[in-house]
C-alpha cells in the first residue's frame, strides 16, 4: 500500500541505510530502528523538547521530522556525546551539579545545550534559562540544570 | 500520536511541485518546516493524502536588501535564519526583534518564515508582523505567479487566499521610512507559549514631528491578525500625546477587533489587554521614532 | 561509628547511565515477535455502549487481533480495590466501584478503553482502532460536584443510589460548643483545584508470556511491582513464581504510576498470554491526560473559631472531593486533606465531613501532595482571614497557634489515610519560621521595601506559610543485602525508583554500615524476581520505610562480617573496624581480610554451615513504621504583580524544611525545587479544563501549561533537622513537601501584592485571565 524509501543517515559518525516508510517519524527511527534508545519521546507535539536531536548541528525536535527528511543529512543524538566511562563535560557537570532526577528529559537538554554552549561559552543564568525554555522538566525544578550548565561552560572552556 | 499514511513527494524543483500540487490539489499538503504541520498529523488532526516535501528545493532559502532599499525573503528560510541576519536586524528592525518571540530555539531550527505565513495560525507573529511592515508575498503555480499584499492575504482561521495549486516562494517589504519607530508586545502564559493577546506596531514622523502614518496589527484577537485601521486613523496627522494614544488604543480594543473567548481568557481579558498593550507598543514606538529607529 | 556517607551531598550512581541514553525505560524494551497495541477510547463522557464492530480493524492488513470486554469472557473483571474503607470510624458510607479492562456496557469518562488493537507496530495498530465502529447511545454528563449529588441528577453507577461514592465524619474534641465560645468565627468557601501529574515518560508495559516456562514477565512503569506481580498471578491463576514484574528507570511518577490496576494492566499481560507473543503498549502524551489518573477538584465549607487574641479554638470543613468515574483508591485523598486541616496548629476542636462524588471524569488518585496541599490551603487562608480580622501579623498568629516542642508526640485524635490514629511524631516549628522569615527579611520588606514599591507604583507583596507533611507510612518494606567474592555490595528491595535518587541514598547507608564506598554498592529496586515483599514507592515513605529496611539489613550484615572476621582474624568484634571494602583489627593494620575474601569464606565448598548459621556474607531484614513520621516546613515568596497585565514574577523564594535526617542534601533539594515547580503550576498555570459534556479542553502539553525553567524562580533551601523518633535513622519523608504549601503561599503573597485592590483568594490555581476578573469585578 505504502512505498518504502530508501533512507541514508549519517548518525554519530556512522552511517545507516534503511528502507522505510515516510510517515516514519525520526524520533522512532532512531529509537526502534537504529536501537539509539537514548533519545526519548515524551508528546509527540513539539512541545516538551524530551526529543531534541542535533540534524546538521542545529537543535531539532526529532518527533516533528520524518525519518525520510533526514536522509542525506548527518544527525547526532545523546548516544554521540559521551559514555559511561568516558562523559563529555557537559554529562560531567550535570552529573556533578545533580542536574537530573529521573532521567528522562535530559538526553533532550543536553542535546539543546550542545550548540547553545557552543555559541554562548559564558552564560549568565537568564541566558540558561531562555536557552532551556523551549524543554520541560518535572522532576528538577530546572534549578540544578541551571548549575550543571554554568559548571559546564567552566569546563568546556578550560583549553 | 502517529500520523496517518500519506504518500511522501520531494520534488526537486518548483516547477515539478507545482504540477504535483496541479495533479493533487486539496488531497494535497506541503511540507515546508514541520513545525506546525506535523503537530496536527501526529494528532490526526490533519490527514493529507499527499505530502510534498519542499525542503530538497534548492534556492528558495535567502534574504537579501533590494534596489529599493527593501528587503527579500524566500519562503524556506528558517526562523533561525532570519533571526540572526544583520540586512534583516538593518533594515526590518521590527522584524529582528520579533524573531526571539517565535516559539522555542527547536522550533525556529526548522521553522521557515513561508510556512509559518502560509499556515496562518492567528497567534503567528510573522504573519502581524508582515502586515505591520506592509509586506507582500510572491506565490506561484503552474499557471503563473502572483503577488498579494500581506494585508489581503490572511481571510480566516488557518485560511490564506492560497489556492490549492499555489506555493507561497518570496515575500519582500518595502524600505522603511526615516523617523520610524517600532514595537512588539505580548502577553503570553509562559515565556514561548503563544500570545494570548499581541501587538505589532509602527509608528512613523514627519518632519514636525506629528504621527505621519502608524501601523497596528494584532495576533490572537480573531481568526486572523487584524489591522487597527481605525485607530491608525486616530492617529494619522496629529502630534503624539497621551489623550491620542489612549483615544487610539481604545478605538482598537472596542471598535477593530472583537476578540473571542477561549480556555486561555476571555473576550473582555482580551480587549483590556489590546488597550494596555497597544498603550506600551505606541510608546516604544515614539520613543524609538523619535531616536530615529536607534 | 561514623557516618561517613550519609548525608553528605554524594553524587548519584545512576547517572552516568541516564546521562549517556544506556537506561532501560520500558519504551525501550525490545523483544523478537514483538507485538504492539492501540487502544480505542472513547470520545463520550457517558454513554450506554450497545455495539461494536471489528470486522473492518481485523481486515487491515498487520493487524494479529483485536479485543474487546466479550472477548476477555471469564477474564474480564474490574480491577481489585486498593483500599479497603476505613473500620475505625462509625457511619462511614463507601460505595466501592472500580476501573474495568475494556468497557462492557457503561462509558464512565472520556478516554475509557472500549477495544484494544494488536498489530505488528503501533502505526498500524492506529490505523486500525480508527476502523472500529462503536454504536453508543450518549447519555448526559455528569461534571458538577453539586449537581452529582442532586437527587434527579442521572446516575453514573447504576446500581447505587446516588452519585455519592463515599461519606466520612471525624470529629475533635467539641467544634460547636467552641464556636460558642468565640470572639471571631470565619466562614469561607473554597474551590481548590489540582491537575495532571504530566511525568514526562508517558506509561507503558510490554508482557512476555514464556510459553515453554510457563512465566509471565512484565515491564511496566508502575511505582509498585510487587502488588502488581501478585495481582496478576491472582488473576490470571498463576503463582506468585510465575510472574516477574519489573519497574526499570521510570522517567516520573508522582502518584499515578502507583494506581492500580489500570485498565492497560488487566488487558495487555493478558493479551500476551492469549497470543502467545510479546505485545508492548506505550501511552502517548494525550491518551495520558485521559488514561492515567489525575487529582482534581474539592469544594470546601470552612470555618476557623478564634479568641481575639488570635488563638484558634476550632475548625470545621464539609467538603465535596471529585473521585471521576470510579474510587479505586478509596478514602486516601480526602483523609489526607483532614490530616492536613489543622496544619502546624494546637486546635483542639475539630469537625470535618468529606463527600467523595463521582463525577464523569477521569479516575482522581493522589498526585504528588496526594490531598494534603487541600488541607493546608484552607487552614493556611482561614488563618490569613482571621489575622486581616484581628489587625495581626501573620507570622504572629502562626507562631501564636503552633503545636508547641514539648508536645510531641502529639496526638490528633482522628484517623489518617492508613486507618489509624494520625499522630504527629515530632515537630519544632517556631526556629523553621523565625528562619525563614529572617532568610527573606519579612520585617524589612514589610517595613520599608514595600512602602518603597509602593511609592513607585509597584505591586510587590510577601507570603510566608508553614505546613506539615506526614509521610514515611507503613505497612513495611525490606531489604537484603550480600557481600559478593568481588568485594563489592549487592541490594534488593521491592520499592521502585523514578529518580528519587534511590541508587544512591540507600547504597550511602549501606555504605556507612558495611565500610564500602557507595559507588561499589549496587541496587536493584523495583524487580520482584529480586525482591517481592513491600508495596511500593508512594506517599514520601521511601527515605523512612525501605531506607529504615536498608539501613537494618546493612547493620545485619555487619553484625555478621564482624562475627566472620572475628573468627578469622582472632580478634574481639569490638577490637575490629571495616574502611574501604576491608576488615582490620584497629591499630594492627596488617590484621586484616577484605571484604571478598570473607564473604567467600562464609560460604565454603566444603565444611558444614553451623547450625543457627546462614551461608555467606548475606542479611534481609524489614521495616515496618509504628505510624507515619510528619515532616514539616516553612514556605516564603516575594512576587510582584503587573495589575496591567495580570503577569506575575517571583522575586524571592526561601524554604526553611525539616524531615528529619538528611540522607543526601543534593538529592533532597532536588525533590524540594521540583516539588515547587509542580505547586506554582497549582498556582497559576496548570487547570485541567473539563466542558460541560466532560470533554477535557486541553488535553496536551501545548494547552496543560506546566511551567518551564522561565516561570520558575531561584529557591533557597535551609535545613533544620528534627530527628523522627520513630525509626532507628530518623528520617522522614520530604518527596511531597515542595508542592504542598505553594497555593497557599501564592494566595498570601498576591493578596499582600494587591492589598490596594483589597483582594481575597478563596481558590486555585488562578491565571492572568481569572486575577483580572477578581480585581475588576470584586466576585
Amino acid at each position: 500500500m505504502e512505498d518504502l524509501f530508501n533512507v541514508s543517515i549519517l548518525c554519530n559518525g556512522k552511517m545507516y541505510e534503511r528502507s522505510i516508510e515516510p510517515r516514519l517519524l525520526l524520533s522512532d527511527f532512531l529509537r526502534h530502528e537504529l536501537d539509539l534508545t537514548g533519545t526519548h519521546v515524551g508528546c509527540e507535539h513539539g512541545v516538551c523538547g524530551a526529543c531534541t536531536v542535533l540534524v546538521d548541528g542545529l537543535p531539532v525536535r526529532s518527533c516533528l521530522m520524518f525519518a525520510v527528511q533526514a536522509s542525506g543529512h548527518e544527525v547526532t543524538t545523546v548516544e554521540g556525546l559521551g559514555e559511561p566511562d568516558n562523559l563529555h563535560p557537559i554529562q560531567e557537570a550535570f552529573w556533578e551539579a545533580h542536574g537530573l532526577q529521573c532521567g528522562f528529559c535530559t538526553p533532550g537538554f543536553l542535546m539543546t545545550l550542545i550548540p547553545f554552549l557552543k555559541e554562548n561559552p559564558k552564560p549568565t543564568r537568564e541566558d540558561i534559562r531562555t536557552a532551556i525554555s523551549g524543554n520541560i522538566c518535572r522532576c528538577t525544578g530546572y534549578q540544578h540544570i541551571i548549575d550543571a550548565v554554568q559548571l559546564a561552560a567552566q569546563k568546556m572552556s578550560k583549553p | 500520536m502517529k500520523p496517518a499514511p500519506f504518500k511522501y513527494l520531494a520534488p526537486g524543483t518548483l516547477e515539478e511541485t507545482a504540477d504535483h500540487l496541479d495533479e493533487h490539489g486539496y488531497d494535497a499538503k506541503l511540507l515546508a518546516g514541520g513545525q506546525s504541520l506535523v503537530p496536527m498529523m501526529n494528532f490526526r488532526l490533519v490527514q493529507p493524502e499527499v505530502l510534498i516535501d519542499l525542503n530538497n528545493i534548492p534556492g528558495l532559502s535567502y534574504i537579501r536588501p533590494d534596489d529599493e532599499g527593501g528587503v527579500r525573503i524566500g519562503a524556506m528560510t528558517r526562523h533561525y535564519q532570519v533571526e540572526r541576519n544583520s540586512v534583516i536586524a538593518e533594515h526590518l528592525p521590527l522584524m529582528h526583534e520579533t524573531m526571539p518571540h517565535i516559539a522555542t530555539v527547536q522550533i525556529r531550527s526548522r521553522g521557515t518564515f513561508g510556512g509559518s505565513i502560509a499556515h496562518a495560525d492567528p497567534s503567528a507573529e510573522l504573519a502581524a508582523v508582515s502586515i505591520a511592515l506592509d509586506g507582500e508575498f510572491r506565490l506561484q503555480s503552474k499557471r503563473g505567479e502572483r503577488w498579494v499584499k500581506a494585508n489581503e492575504f490572511f481571510v480566516g482561521m488557518f485560511t490564506t487566499v492560497l489556492e490549492p495549486d499555489e506555493i507561497l516562494v518570496e515575500a519582500r517589504f518595502p524600505k522603511i521610512p526615516e523617523r520610524t519607530g517600532w514595537a512588539i508586545h505580548e502577553v503570553a502564559r509562559r515565556s514561548h507559549d503563544f500570545a494570548i493577546v499581541g501587538v505589532t506596531a509602527s509608528l512613523t514622523l514627519d518632519k514636525k514631528k506629528n504621527i505621519q502614518d502608524a501601523r497596528l496589527v494584532y495576533l490572537s484577537v480573531g481568526e486572523y491578525p487584524i489591522r487597527a485601521v481605525q485607530a491608525e486613523g486616530v492617529l494619522r496627522g496629529h502630534e503624539p500625546s497621551d489623550d491620542i494614544f489612549a483615544a487610539a488604543a481604545d478605538t482598537a480594543a472596542s471598535r477593530d477587533t472583537d476578540p473571542s473567548s477561549d480556555i486561555h481568557a476571555t473576550s473582555d481579558f482580551r480587549r483590556h489587554l489590546i488597550n494596555v498593550l497597544t498603550l506600551r507598543a505606541l510608546h516604544t514606538a515614539l520613543e524609538r521614532a523619535t531616536n530615529n529607529g536607534k | 561509628m561514623t557516618k561517613k556517607y550519609l548525608g553528605k551531598p554524594i553524587t548519584r550512581n545512576e547517572d552516568p547511565q541516564l546521562l549517556t541514553g544506556q537506561a532501560l525505560f520500558v519504551d525501550d524494551v525490545d523483544l523478537p515477535d514483538m507485538l504492539h497495541a492501540a487502544f480505542l477510547r472513547s470520545d463520550y463522557a457517558h454513554a450506554h455502549l450497545k455495539s461494536i464492530d471489528i470486522s473492518a480493524a481485523l481486515e487491515k492488513p498487520g493487524v494479529v487481533a483485536v479485543y474487546t470486554a466479550d472477548s476477555m469472557g471469564d477474564d474480564w473483571a474490574p480491577g481489585p480495590p486498593l483500599v479497603s474503607p476505613p473500620p475505625t470510624v462509625k457511619d462511614v458510607v463507601f460505595n466501592s466501584r472500580r476501573q474495568v479492562p475494556l468497557v462492557k456496557d457503561k462509558i464512565r469518562h472520556v478516554g475509557e478503553a472500549i477495544a484494544v488493537v494488536i498489530a505488528e507496530n503501533r502505526y498500524i495498530a492506529e490505523d486500525a482502532a480508527e476502523d472500529i465502529l462503536v454504536d453508543l447511545e450518549p447519555l448526559e454528563a455528569v461534571v458538577d460536584l453539586e449537581a452529582a449529588l442532586k437527587p434527579d441528577c442521572i446516575l453514573i453507577h447504576d446500581d447505587l443510589e446516588s452519585n455519592l461514592a463515599a461519606q466520612l465524619v471525624q470529629n475533635k474534641g467539641d467544634y460547636q460548643a467552641a464556636r460558642e465560645k468565640a470572639d471571631l468565627i470565619i466562614k469561607k468557601h473554597f474551590v481548590i483545584e489540582r491537575g495532571a501529574a504530566a511525568a514526562m515518560e508517558n506509561r507503558g508495559i510490554v508482557a512476555d508470556w514464556d510459553v515453554k516456562s510457563q512465566h509471565l514477565t512484565v515491564w511496566d512503569t508502575t511505582q509498585a511491582p510487587i502488588p502488581i506481580r501478585n495481582g496478576l498471578a491472582a488473576r490470571y491463576g498463576l503463582s506468585e513464581r510465575q510472574v516477574r514484574v519489573i519497574a526499570p528507570f521510570i522517567g516520573g511518577a508522582f502518584g499515578p504510576k502507583m494506581m492500580m490496576f489500570y485498565p492497560e494492566e488487566l488487558v495487555i499481560p493478558w493479551a500476551a498470554i492469549k497470543l502467545g507473543r510479546p505485545v508492548k503498549w506505550i501511552e502517548d502524551r494525550r491518551e495520558n491526560f485521559y488514561a492515567t489518573t489525575q487529582e482534581r477538584i474539592q469544594i470546601h465549607e470552612a470555618e476557623i473559631a478564634l479568641t481575639s487574641e488570635g488563638r484558634v479554638l476550632g475548625i470545621s470543613d464539609q467538603f465535596l472531593h471529585d473521585t471521576g468515574a470510579y474510587d479505586p483508591y478509596g478514602l486516601t485523598i480526602p483523609l489526607n486533606t483532614q490530616s492536613h486541616l489543622l496544619g502546624v496548629y494546637d486546635i483542639p476542636n475539630f469537625t470535618s465531613e468529606i463527600k467523595v462524588v463521582f463525577t464523569n471524569k477521569v479516575i482522581s488518585t493522589p498526585v504528588r501532595g496526594a490531598g494534603r496541599p487541600q488541607g493546608v490551603y484552607a487552614i493556611e487562608r482561614l488563618l490569613d482571614m482571621a489575622a486581616k480580622e484581628l489587625g495581626m501579623d501573620k507570622v504572629e498568629i502562626r507562631k501564636l497557634n503552633f503545636i508547641p516542642p514539648d508536645a510531641f508526640p502529639y496526638e490528633q485524635n482522628y484517623i489518617d489515610q492508613a486507618f489509624a490514629p494520625l499522630i504527629f511524631d515530632s515537630g519544632n516549628y517556631l526556629p523553621a519560621i523565625e528562619k525563614a522569615a529572617e532568610l527573606i527579611g519579612y520585617e524589612q520588606f514589610l517595613k520599608v521595601d514595600q512602602p518603597r514599591y509602593r511609592s513607585e507604583g509597584r505591586h510587590v507583596g510577601i507570603g510566608i506559610v508553614a505546613f506539615p507533611e506526614t509521610t514515611g507510612v507503613g505497612p513495611y518494606e525490606g531489604a537484603r543485602i550480600t557481600i559478593e567474592p568481588s568485594g563489592k555490595v549487592s541490594v534488593a528491595t521491592g520499592v521502585g525508583t523514578q529518580g528519587q535518587g534511590h541508587f544512591t541514598t540507600f547504597a550511602q547507608i549501606v555504605a556507612d554500615q558495611v565500610g564500602v564506598n557507595p559507588r561499589d554498592v549496587n541496587l536493584v529496586t523495583g524487580d520482584t524476581a529480586e525482591f517481592h515483599w513491600g508495596t511500593g514507592t508512594f506517599a514520601s515513605r521511601g527515605a523512612v520505610v525501605a531506607a529504615n529496611a536498608i539501613h537494618a539489613s546493612a547493620k545485619a550484615v555487619r553484625k555478621k562480617i564482624l562475627e566472620h572476621a572475628s573468627k578469622h582474624l582472632g580478634a574481639p568484634e569490638g577490637e575490629l573496624e571495616i574502611e574501604d571494602g576491608q576488615v582490620r583489627v584497629a591499630d594492627i593494620p596488617r590484621m586484616s581480610i577484605s571484604l571478598g575474601e570473607l564473604a567467600e569464606l562464609a560460604n565454603p565448598l566444603r565444611g558444614a554451615v553451623e547450625p543457627g548459621t546462614e551461608p555467606g556474607l548475606e542479611a534481609t531484614a524489614y521495616f515496618g513504621p509504628q505510624y507515619g513520621a510528619t515532616a514539616f516546613g516553612v514556605h516564603s515568596m516575594i512576587l510582584e504583580v503587573d495589575v496591567e497585565t495580570m503577569t506575575v514574577d517571583i522575586l524571592r523564594y526561601v524554604v526553611v524544611e525539616d524531615c528529619g535526617t538528611v540522607l543526601n542534601p543534593l538529592i533532597l533539594e532536588g525533590q524540594i525545587h521540583g516539588g515547587i515547580s509542580m505547586g506554582i503550576g497549582n498556582s497559576y498555570y496548570e487547570k485541567l479544563v473539563y466542558d460541560d459534556n466532560g470533554q477535557l479542553l486541553n488535553a496536551s502539553l501545548a494547552d496543560y501549561l506546566i511551567p518551564m525553567a522561565t516561570e520558575m524562580p531561584y529557591i533557597e533551601i535551609e535545613h533544620q533537622e528534627t530527628p523522627s523518633p520513630l525509626n532507628p535513622l530518623g528520617s522522614k519523608g520530604v518527596g511531597e513537601a515542595g508542592a504542598i504549601p505553594v497555593p497557599a503561599l501564592f494566595a498570601q503573597a498576591l493578596e499582600n501584592a494587591l492589598s490596594d485592590y483589597d483582594l481575597e483568594i478563596r481558590e486555585t490555581p488562578l491565571s492572568p485571565n481569572r486575577l483580572y476578573e477578581l480585581l475588576t469585578s470584586k466576585g
